[in-house]
């Protein structure tokens, strides 16, 4: 299919832009490193254990009320790609739609351009602040920080956003950015930087949640006012009507779509939906999966500008950043259907253990580990470790509302990294497949093989565990035993008892 | 006469030849005769999933020349399994060769984890054994999730006699082995096995038993090493088992 950001059409394939490794994150050490370092970190450890299995039953519950959750799954999973198969049309419609209902649509190649354009479009307003709800989007190209740069000042106003700007912190869940934190911690937060940045925290603040809650109204309340300018995400956007759609769980999101005079959203070009009916079934889909709730609280829909209501000014910018690159490999392009649900981060027991902060990069979890290496490629130390960071157990799977094959993808990413790596000057790690594959090519060099391991047997006597191992397998003796090796090999005593001469 | 041909994995005919041995006394008790072609080697599951594609295919070429002319395959281990049924199609795609591809469509669907074979096949869930102990399973990850095995495991298990099977509190949540995820991820594993092991000993049984002995070697090696005297067992030797026979 051709690229469906327009002024790239003519990219055959080679000139497509990949997304840049963003200076946050770059120079991060590479997962097993910063995994170690969450592991040490009890409370974050015993933080996360219990937000992922609170959501995680509360999720189970909801979706086992569905008596067709599978067929939804599969409805839902075949919109998306129909959408992928096809964006370039899609997006066509929903420009011309948006564009009808008195928006303005910019499309943005990467993370520069669409930060070059909202910066631009915030000065035109000469504003010196914007309110954002949440969006992952503008995480990604680190918008905030573009903003910042030209001397603006970005309010996060979802509630764990504004947690972690607060925090000086990097979000680490896609749906509940501040889950590393509790409840003590966000009151030590608000208390110690809400009055540096605007209406300071009342003195006898608790951590009892709606006190704390209380103190972030009143603090975004006089943010929201204020406002001329926001900037927000969006969960859907749908082609015929060229209709944007929010979800959210507060009401803050709300409040920043409705009361600026100007409003920009950032928009994945993977976020399409055909019509207004599929939205029907993600509406079912994402609640469930995400906050494990029936419905979902606050869902906002707008469509342009309606002349003496909302904003007057309405801008949409259609990203890339390294959308249409991941969309030309027909395998991998599944994981353009996430719809950020994050119920694959709640299940994933690699996740629950290292946090999201691992990952290095707004996505965290196994779809992070997919997507990350696949709009960022696997150039860099950290994107190359992301798709190890799983133990393929298969659970974010069958949470996964689109059917996104993560282990698939993952073990996919897996051979690319190696591919990449073949022709240099060989890893340790590939020397030693190699030999292996090797030995496995003939089975008499198994067998040969097999006899240095029960010969070394006698070493042990009648011991059945050993504890210390020589290197490389010291990383598997350090907290486990191994067992010791056999005095025959089945395929010894097979010849014993089944050979042709027994 | 019913007849089967045996993979026995290369991780079993090295480290853990009770578990193929078990498998063959079980088999042949229930009047299976059963073939071990010699010429086996490895699935290439440690290949795939590592990344290394290339080194994987002549393991598929080889699985198919050695099995290829059976009408059904057994192995005790649901990962490996697992592999065959759920990789080698995409191997045959990655090397271009539309006659191993179909080859592999042709064989996989008659590769079967001891628990399918022995419920699907044989149609047999009282297999016969006797094991008088207390006992928990761990539904191994690719068991559960890659081969959908379901409760046929419980199933066999539950009809052993004298058996005490208790519950596993977070049976289904992985115990962290993967693969190399063991060795590339240590600290991880070691933490989600822990978990695991204390789920375990939370149970009071005096062996944990599962149906993939690389899951095991991660779990036994912390028992182990904490000393907690819970053995691990593969399922097929507890099938195995018998008054006569103890495991
Ligand atoms: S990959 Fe699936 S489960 Fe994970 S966030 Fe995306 S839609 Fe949700």
């Amino acid at each position: 299919m051709s690229s469906p950001a327009r002024h790239q059409s003519s990219a055959g394939g080679q000139d497509i832009p990949h997304a840049r490794t963003t200076s946050t994150f770059v120079g991060m050490p590479k997962f097993p490193a910063m995994a170690k370092e969450a592991l040490a970190n009890t409370q974050q450890r015993h933080n996360l254990n219990h937000a992922t299995h609170t959501i995680r039953a509360k999720r189970a519950e909801v979706v086992d009320e569905v008596p067709d959750w599978e067929a939804l799954r599969v409805d839902g999973a075949g919109t998306k790609d129909r959408v992928l198969a096809d964006l370039d049309t899609y997006l066509l419609q929903l420009e011309d739609n948006l564009t009808r209902a008195g928006a303005t649509v910019h499309w943005a190649r990467d993370a520069d351009e669409a930060n070059r354009i909202v910066v631009d479009l915030v000065r035109a307003q000469q504003v010196e602040e914007v309110v954002k709800v949440k969006s992952m989007a503008t995480q990604e190209i680190e918008l905030n920080e573009a903003l910042e740069a030209a001397g603006i000042s970005a309010w996060e106003t979802d509630l764990a956003e504004l947690i972690v700007q607060l925090g000086h912190d990097r979000p680490s869940h896609i749906l509940v950015p501040a889950i590393h934190r509790n409840r003590s911690e966000i009151r030590e937060i608000f208390r110690a930087e809400m009055g540096k940045v605007g209406k300071p925290a009342p003195d006898d603040l608790t951590d009892d949640p709606a006190r704390l809650a209380d103190a972030a109204r009143l603090h975004l309340r006089e943010k929201f006012l204020r406002a001329k300018v926001a900037v927000s995400g969006t969960n859907f956007a749908i082609a015929d009507t060229g209709t944007l759609v929010v979800l959210e769980s507060e009401g803050n999101g709300r409040m920043c779509l409705t009361l600026p005079e100007t409003l920009i959203s950032v928009v994945g070009i993977e976020k399409v939906l055909p019509t207004w009916d599929d939205l029907g079934t993600f509406m079912q889909l994402l609640p469930r999966s995400s906050t494990g709730e029936r419905m979902n609280p606050y869902t906002s829909t707008w469509t342009g500008v309606t002349p003496g209501d909302g904003p007057q000014e309405v801008h949409v910018v259609l990203l890339d950043n390294g959308r249409t690159s991941v969309l030309a490999d027909e395998v991998g392009r599944q994981a353009l259907r996430c719809i950020r649900c994050s119920a694959c981060l709640n299940v994933c027991p690699v996740y629950e253990r290292a946090g999201g902060h691992a990952y290095g990069s707004v996505y965290p979890g196994p779809i992070g580990a997919v997507l990350t290496p696949q709009l960022r490629g696997t150039g860099s130390k950290v994107d190359q470790s992301l798709p190890y960071a799983s133990s393929l157990c298969g659970a974010c799977f069958d949470v996964c509302p689109v059917r996104i094959e993560i282990p698939k993808l993952l073990v996919r990413l897996r051979t690319q990294v190696v591919d990449e790596h073949r022709g240099g000057a060989p890893s340790a790690e590939a020397v030693s497949m190699k030999a292996a594959a090797w030995m496995f090519a003939d089975h008499r060099r198994l067998e040969k093989a097999q006899q240095a391991v029960t010969a070394s047997s006698r070493l042990f006597g009648r011991r059945t565990s050993l504890e210390n191992l020589p290197w490389p397998a010291t990383s598997w003796s350090t907290a486990r035993n191994a067992p010791a090796p056999p005095r025959e090999t089945f395929r010894q005593w097979w010849l014993r008892t089944h050979g042709e001469d027994a | 006469m019913t007849r089967v041909a045996l993979f026995a994995t290369c991780f079993n005919d090295t480290m853990w030849p009770q578990t193929p041995q078990a498998t063959v006394r079980l088999l042949e008790r229930l009047g299976v005769t059963v073939d071990f072609p010699a010429a086996q080697t490895c699935c290439g599951q440690m290949f795939t999933n590592t990344g290394y594609a290339d080194e994987a295919i002549p393991l598929v070429r080889s699985f198919i020349d050695v099995f290829g002319s059976y009408d059904a395959v057994v192995a005790p281990s649901g990962s490996c399994t697992g592999s065959v049924r759920d990789q080698y199609a995409d191997l045959a795609a990655r090397a271009g060769d539309p006659g191993l591809a179909a080859d592999v469509a042709q064989m996989t669907p008659r590769v079967h984890e001891l628990s399918e074979y022995l419920v699907d096949v044989l149609g047999v869930t009282d297999v016969g054994a006797y094991f008088p102990h207390r006992v928990t399973y761990h539904p191994t990850c690719h068991s559960l999730r890659m081969l959908r095995v379901g409760d046929r495991p419980l199933r066999l298990l539950r009809a052993v006699k004298g058996i005490d099977l208790v519950e596993l509190p977070g049976a289904e949540e992985c115990c962290g082995f993967g693969g190399t995820f063991a060795m590339k991820n240590a600290d991880t594993s070691v933490a989600m096995g822990g978990d695991k092991v204390r789920h375990i000993r939370e149970t009071e049984a005096e062996v944990v038993v599962a149906g993939d002995n690389s899951c095991l070697a991660h779990i036994g090696g912390l028992l182990d090493r904490q000393r907690s005297g819970v053995r691990s067992m593969h399922l097929a030797e507890v099938l195995a088992s018998t008054e006569e026979e103890p495991a």
